[in-house]
C-alpha cells in the first residue's frame, strides 16, 4: 500500500532532523582487519548535519508550536552524544535507532524512513553528506522509501504554503532554484545558515532529556538490507618525500615547469 | 560476463571525461557494455559513445530533460534499467548523478557504492575502492544482496582508452513517463566562470590566506588561464568572504583529485588536506617552510606567492606556447 503522509494541521509542524555521528576530522584513524580502531576516536555530529539542525530550529521559530525531533542511527552507546548536542542546540526530542558500525546507506535509509512513516512528519532535514564515507545517499534514499520528494546540496531555504523554494549548488558554481512540495526531505549544504552554539542552560537541559530508543529489527530492516560491504581497510600510500626547489624565483619557476613536464608529465 | 550500463553525461555537446573513463573501464574488463544518455540533443552522441565500446545506447532526448529534475531523471533511468537488466550500473560523480542514483537504487531495492576511486571488474565481480574519513584510510566496497549493483565513481580516476575509428551501436529510445511532479525546477543560474567544475578539473590552482585579499586572486586566475585550470580556495578565505563557497576545497567544500594541484599561500590545515591529498601531483608555494602542506607536496617552493606565481605564469606560458 502506498504511504499516505499524515500532515499536521494549521501552522505547526513536526520537523525531523536526521543526524550521523562521525569521527572528528582531527582524529587519527587506525585501521584493523575489519574496519577502524575506535579506541581514542573523538566523535562529533557530522558538520553538514549542524546546518540541518539549525534550519529545523529556524523553521520551528517561524511556526509556533512546531516540534523538532533529532533522529540518529548507529551504535547507541556513542550516537546518543550527538543527539544530546542537537537537544542542547534546541531540538525538542530525540530518537536513537541502535545499529552496528558501518550500517550501510540502504539499511540506514530504510530504517529512518520506516520510523518517519510511523510518525507525523511534515518535513525532514539532513546533511547533504556525511564526512566519514561521503556516500551522499541517505537523504535521497529516505525520500524514495517514503515516496516523498527531496532536494540536496541546499544553500537557501524558504517555505510558503507547504511548498519550499530552495537553492541548490551544482557544478562549477552554478545553482538551481527548485520548488518542492511538502512533505519532503532536504540535504543541507554549507552556506545554508550559521549553526548556533549550544547554550549552557541548553546543555544542562539536554542532559536530563529522555532519548527514545528504537530497535533496527522493529523497523523491518533485516540482513538482506545491508547492501554495501566494506572490507580490505588500508591506510593511504605514503607520499614520497617532497622535492624542494631552490635558487632565486626565476630558477625555481623554470625548474618547476621542467619537472612538471619531464618528471611528473602532468603538463 | 557482466552486462554493464554506463550512464553517460555530456555538457555543451561533449561527453564528460568521467563518462569516457567508465566506458573504457567496462570495455577493458570485457563486459557487455551498454550506455544511457539523457537530455535534448544528446542522440547525436550515440555513435561516439559506441566508439568507446557501447554496443547499445539508450537515449531519452525529450525536452523535459533539459534541466535536471530528480523525479523525471529517476523515472527515465529506472525505465532504461528495467529494459536493459544490467548487472551493474556505472555513473560518474556529477552533482546530478550523485543526487539521483541513490534514489534509483532504493527504488530498485539495490545497493549503491559511491565516491569510488578505483574500480576492479572481473567477470560478475565488481569491487570499488573508496576513501573513508576524508582520505585517512580506504576500503573496498562491494555491493551485495542486489539484482543490479550501482557504482558512482569520482571523475579523473581511470584511464580513457583510444576510441574505435567508427561504430554504429544500436540506439534505443527511452520514454519519460508522465507523472504528477512534486519537484519543479524554476531556474538554473549559470556561473559566469567558463572554467570546468573543481570536481572535474584536471588541474587546480588554489589560494589560501597567503593571498592576502580577494583582489589578488587575479594572479591565480592568470596562472589558471595559462594551464587551462580551475581556481579553488581554502576554507579560511571562503569564510572570510573573499570567494564563494563553490570554490572551497576541503572538508566542508569539494573533494578533488586532479592530476596537478597547485596550492598557493595555503598552510595545509587538515580540513584542506582532506579534500585534495589524493591529487596526483601537488605543488606547494608558501613562505613558511614549516607549513604542513609541504609534507603532502610533490614539489615545494618556499617563497612569496606574489613573486612566485607571476613568474610561474610566465614560465608556463613560454612552455605551453
Amino acid at each position: 500500500m502506498d504511504y499516505i503522509p499524515t500532515q499536521s494541521k494549521g501552522d505547526m509542524m513536526q520537523i525531523y532532523v536526521c543526524i550521523k555521528q562521525v569521527p572528528d576530522t582531527e582524529t587519527k584513524i587506525r585501521t584493523t582487519a575489519t574496519g577502524i580502531d575506535s579506541a581514542g576516536v573523538k566523535w562529533v555530529m557530522n558538520p553538514y548535519d549542524e546546518f540541518a539542525v539549525e534550519e529545523a530550529l529556524k523553521l520551528k521559530a517561524a511556526h509556533a508550536g512546531s516540534i523538532v525531533t533529532a533522529i540518529s542511527l548507529g551504535p547507541k552507546a556513542r550516537v546518543v552524544e550527538s543527539l544530546r548536542t542537537a537537544l542542547a542546540m534546541g531540538a525538542d526530542e530525540a530518537v536513537v535507532i541502535d545499529a552496528p558500525e558501518h550500517t550501510d546507506n540502504y539499511a540506514t535509509a530504510k530504517a529512518l524512513a520506516a520510523y518517519l512513516k510511523s510518525q507525523t512528519c511534515d518535513i525532514a532535514f539532513s546533511g547533504k553528506t556525511a564526512i566519514d564515507d561521503n556516500s551522499m545517499a541517505v537523504t535521497q534514499m529516505v525520500a524514495e522509501f517514503m515516496g516523498i520528494p527531496h532536494a540536496t546540496v541546499v544553500t537557501k531555504f524558504e517555505l510558503k504554503d507547504k511548498t519550499a523554494t530552495v537553492e541548490r549548488e551544482v557544478e562549477g558554481g552554478a545553482s538551481e532554484i527548485v520548488e518542492v512540495k511538502l512533505p519532503a526531505i532536504f540535504g543541507a549544504n554549507k552556506g545554508l545558515n550559521t549553526p548556533r552554539y549550544a547554550s549552557l542552560p541548553g546543555i544542562m537541559k539536554a542532559k536530563k532529556k529522555e532519548i527514545k530508543e528504537v530497535a533496527l529489527a522493529s523497523l523491518g530492516v533485516s540482513d538482506a538490507d545491508f547492501k554495501v560491504k566494506l572490507s580490505d581497510f588500508e591506510l593511504p600510500k605514503e607520499r614520497p618525500q617532497v622535492k624542494m626547489l631552490t635558487g632565486d624565483v626565476a630558477a625555481q619557476a623554470s625548474q618547476l615547469a621542467r619537472l612538471l613536464r619531464e618528471e611528473a608529465k602532468v603538463i | 560476463m557482466a552486462r554493464i550500463l554506463v550512464y553517460v553525461e555530456s555538457a555543451e555537446g561533449k561527453i564528460k571525461k568521467g563518462s569516457l573513463e567508465l566506458l573504457s573501464a567496462s570495455k577493458a574488463a570485457g563486459a557487455e557494455t551498454h550506455a544511457l544518455i539523457v537530455g535534448p540533443g544528446t542522440k547525436g552522441l550515440a555513435a561516439e559513445i559506441g566508439r568507446y565500446g557501447a554496443k547499445k545506447v539508450y537515449v531519452c532526448d525529450e525536452a523535459q530533460l533539459g534541466a535536471y529534475n530528480p523525479e523525471i531523471y529517476g523515472d527515465v533511468i529506472a525505465n532504461a534499467i528495467d529494459s536493459d537488466k544490467p548487472d551493474v550500473v556505472l555513473a560518474t560523480g556529477t552533482s546530478s548523478a550523485r543526487d539521483v542514483f541513490p534514489r534509483v537504487a532504493a527504488r530498485m531495492g539495490a545497493g549503491i557504492a559511491t565516491d569510488g576511486t578505483e574500480l576492479q571488474i572481473s567477470g560478475l565481480d565488481v569491487r570499488v575502492r573508496k576513501p573513508l574519513y576524508s582520505g585517512k584510510c580506504t576500503a573496498i566496497a562491494t555491493v551485495q544482496n542486489s539484482k543490479v549493483r550501482f557504482v558512482v565513481m569520482r571523475p579523473n580516476q581511470l584511464p580513457i582508452s583510444e576510441p574505435a575509428a567508427s561504430a554504429s551501436p544500436e540506439v534505443v529510445a527511452v520514454a519519460a513517463p508522465a507523472r504528477d511532479l512534486k519537484t519543479v525546477i524554476k531556474n538554473v543560474v549559470k556561473s559566469t566562470s567558463q572554467k570546468l567544475d573543481l570536481g572535474e578539473a584536471n588541474i587546480i590552482v588554489s589560494g589560501g590566506r597567503g593571498m592576502k585579499g580577494p583582489e589578488h586572486f587575479k594572479l591565480l586566475n592568470d596562472l589558471a588561464d595559462v594551464l587551462g585550470a580551475t581556481v579553488g580556495a581554502s576554507r579560511a578565505v571562503v569564510d572570510a568572504g573573499w570567494v564563494p563557497h563553490s570554490m572551497q576545497v576541503g572538508q566542508t567544500g569539494k573533494t578533488v583529485a586532479p592530476t596537478l594541484y597547485i596550492a598557493c599561500g595555503i598552510s595545509g590545515a587538515i580540513q584542506h588536506l582532506a579534500g585534495m591529498s589524493s591529487s596526483k601531483v601537488i605543488v606547494a608555494i608558501n613562505k613558511d617552510p614549516e607549513a604542513p602542506i609541504f609534507k603532502r607536496a610533490t614539489y615545494g617552493i618556499v617563497g612569496d606567492v606574489f613573486e612566485v606565481v607571476p613568474k610561474l605564469t610566465e614560465e608556463f606560458k613560454k612552455l605551453l606556447q
